[in-house]
């Protein structure tokens, strides 16, 4: 456990150690920025119907910040340590495989939380700056924030494998960007091929992310969506593990 | 402290190491020498655990490099080849990271830390990014790194390699000093440091180990070993002469340099030493002896010998 916390601290600290971290925190506050100075415009025409948190959620705007940054963070994960060969100091030390594997995803996904805290501090200056503000659900931002680190684990995860079976970075942040790209995809026909294919196709419902993180955004914790999130990224780890592990294969 | 058996590593449609068996005793210090892609590296990521090997065993301080690979990793300090680091973090932070992450407690972590930073020469740096440090202390911070943890035995794949002459002074000195604490396995390039620090030479060629002992053993079984040479003030003619009737002379050349001086130089039938025949021949003649050496060979002529590709042989 000792030698995990040593590991994440490292992981985390080679973001902000690096001008990566701060240029990936700045980009997604950008794209946030940007994303809601257009819905405070929209909203200025019309009365918006629902709260602008679940609102933000419901549009497409919250994956134009996922799909491009995740791969960001995720691509240097074991590519970076192959390309520069500090691989084989790390794994010449008395660690275990699986540790590296989980905490190089922990600090990944625990610096994807740290990079969304800009978008919070938006509403909630949003709602200061309102006329007649509705009441602020803190309960509903911190289911937001627990969807947001759902999906944020599937996706790192993924992008944690992309990185563990390539030196390159860059392809591992094609491969990542490819998938999150494809996953919010399949998110939106997820519900049509779930009726199609019966008792089958609720395979498919594991996949719509889009529907569940707009369910998180309301305030509506779906244990399915959690099991479903939390399967799918284990399912990548113990991928990314195996990837890893491969070294060591006769 | 290392014994390996029978030892073959396969990459697809090449085989690296070929079999080879060695063993090394605690407290030796052993030059792993060979040409680039003779299969010292690959031997080196076995012992270090990085990787496995196809066939044949390895073991290290008693365990299987392979089975019990977490155990021999607690035992090594390694130093890859290239000597790979994060070039963003400081000296301090860097060795207590790696510190902490073999094992160390926070305690003993800080202690090794500073021991590791005095022994290795690093004090004026310790508070430097390590990016910005001049090749020779990145060198001395891999090798701090290796020894951050007191390791058992410690690996360090050419740990000279790009420095200048007073950096692998330097190095060689720190390595010298390890001897009585460490067993240490070391690649290199450079043969007069081997000859300095090493207490054994292993040389590896095209897989497979192609010569093991010391390095006074090695100079002694190649043939040149022992040979003559004089300069004297005699004629080429009374030179010739004298030494065709010495049966212990198997070869000899001479050439007449400056002034009445020649110089003779000769090979001697089974390794006999000429020196006091000449002297005593030099003597009688009533000539002019001006030097006698006996030449030896170096490290490099062994090295030359056993690596040297078939087609140069003959």
């Amino acid at each position: 456990m000792r030698v995990m916390l040593t590991l994440i601290r490292r992981e985390l600290a080679s973001y902000f150690l690096s001008m990566t971290g701060y240029v990936i925190v700045a980009a997604a506050a950008l794209l946030m920025g940007a994303c809601l100075w257009d819905i405070i415009g929209k909203v200025l025409l019309k009365p918006m119907p629902v709260p602008l948190n679940e609102f933000f959620f419901g549009t497409w705007y919250p994956w134009l910040v996922l799909i491009p940054i995740v791969p960001l963070i995720s691509m240097r994960l074991f590519a970076l340590e192959k390309a520069t060969g500090t691989y084989e100091t790390l794994m010449t030390a008395p660690v275990r495989d699986g540790h590296v594997v989980l905490a190089k995803f922990a600090a990944s996904l625990l610096f994807y939380a740290i990079m969304w805290l800009p978008l919070f501090g938006s509403l909630l200056t949003v709602h200061h700056f309102s006329s007649h503000p509705p009441p602020l659900d803190f309960a509903v931002l911190g289911s937001t924030y627990l969807g947001l680190l759902c999906v944020g684990g599937v996706l790192l995860s993924f992008g944690c494998l992309a990185s563990a079976l390539t030196q390159s970075q860059a392809i591992a942040a094609i491969v990542s960007l490819g998938f999150n790209l494809g996953l919010f995809l399949i998110a939106g026909r997820a519900g049509d091929w779930s009726a199609k294919f019966g008792s089958l196709g609720h395979l498919f419902d594991c996949l719509a992310v889009t529907d569940q993180m707009q369910d998180f955004a309301r305030g509506i914790v779906d244990t399915r969506a959690l099991v479903s999130s939390v399967t799918l990224s284990l399912v990548f780890l113990v991928v990314a593990f195996r990837a890893v592990e491969s070294r060591r294969w006769k | 402290m290392i014994e390996v058996s029978n030892l073959t590593k396969r990459y697809a449609g090449r085989t690296a190491v070929k079999g080879i068996s060695f063993t090394v005793e605690r407290g030796e210090i052993v030059g792993f020498l060979g040409p680039n892609g003779a299969g010292k590296s690959t031997t080196m990521r076995i012992l270090s655990g990085f990787m496995p090997a196809t066939s044949g065993t390895a073991r290290v301080a008693g365990f299987d490099v392979f089975n019990e690979s977490l155990e021999v990793r607690r035992r090594i300090g390694f130093m890859p080849e290239n000597n790979p680091l994060h070039p963003e973090m400081r000296v301090r932070e860097y060795l207590k990271f790696r510190a902490r992450l073999k094992g160390l407690g926070m305690r003993r972590s800080r202690e090794r830390v500073d021991a590791v930073i005095d022994q290795c020469g690093l004090g004026d740096v310790s508070k430097r990014i390590i990016g910005q440090l001049s090749k020779g202390y990145k060198q001395r911070v891999g090798l701090a790194d290796a020894l951050v943890h007191e390791p058992e035995l410690i690996i360090l794949d050419e740990p000279t390699i790009g420095l200048d002459p007073n950096q692998i002074r330097s190095v060689r000195e720190l390595i010298k000093g390890l001897a009585s604490q460490h067993t240490v396995l070391i690649s290199t390039h450079i043969l007069p440091e081997v000859e300095l620090t090493c207490s054994r030479v292993l040389i590896m060629f095209e897989g497979q180990i192609v010569a093991a002992d010391t390095p006074d053993n090695l100079q002694r079984s190649l043939g040149e070993a022992g040979q003559i040479v004089a300069e004297i003030s005699a004629t080429p003619q009374e030179l010739n002469d004298c030494f065709a009737q010495m049966p212990e002379v198997e070869r000899y050349d001479v050439s007449a340099i400056d002034g009445s001086f020649v110089r003779c130089a000769m090979t001697p039938r089974n390794g006999f030493d000429l020196r006091s025949s000449i002297y005593h021949l030099a003597l009688e003649r009533g000539w002019v002896l001006r030097e006698l050496t006996r030449s030896r060979a170096t490290l490099e002529d062994v090295y030359v010998a056993v690596t040297k590709p078939p087609e140069e042989e003959g």
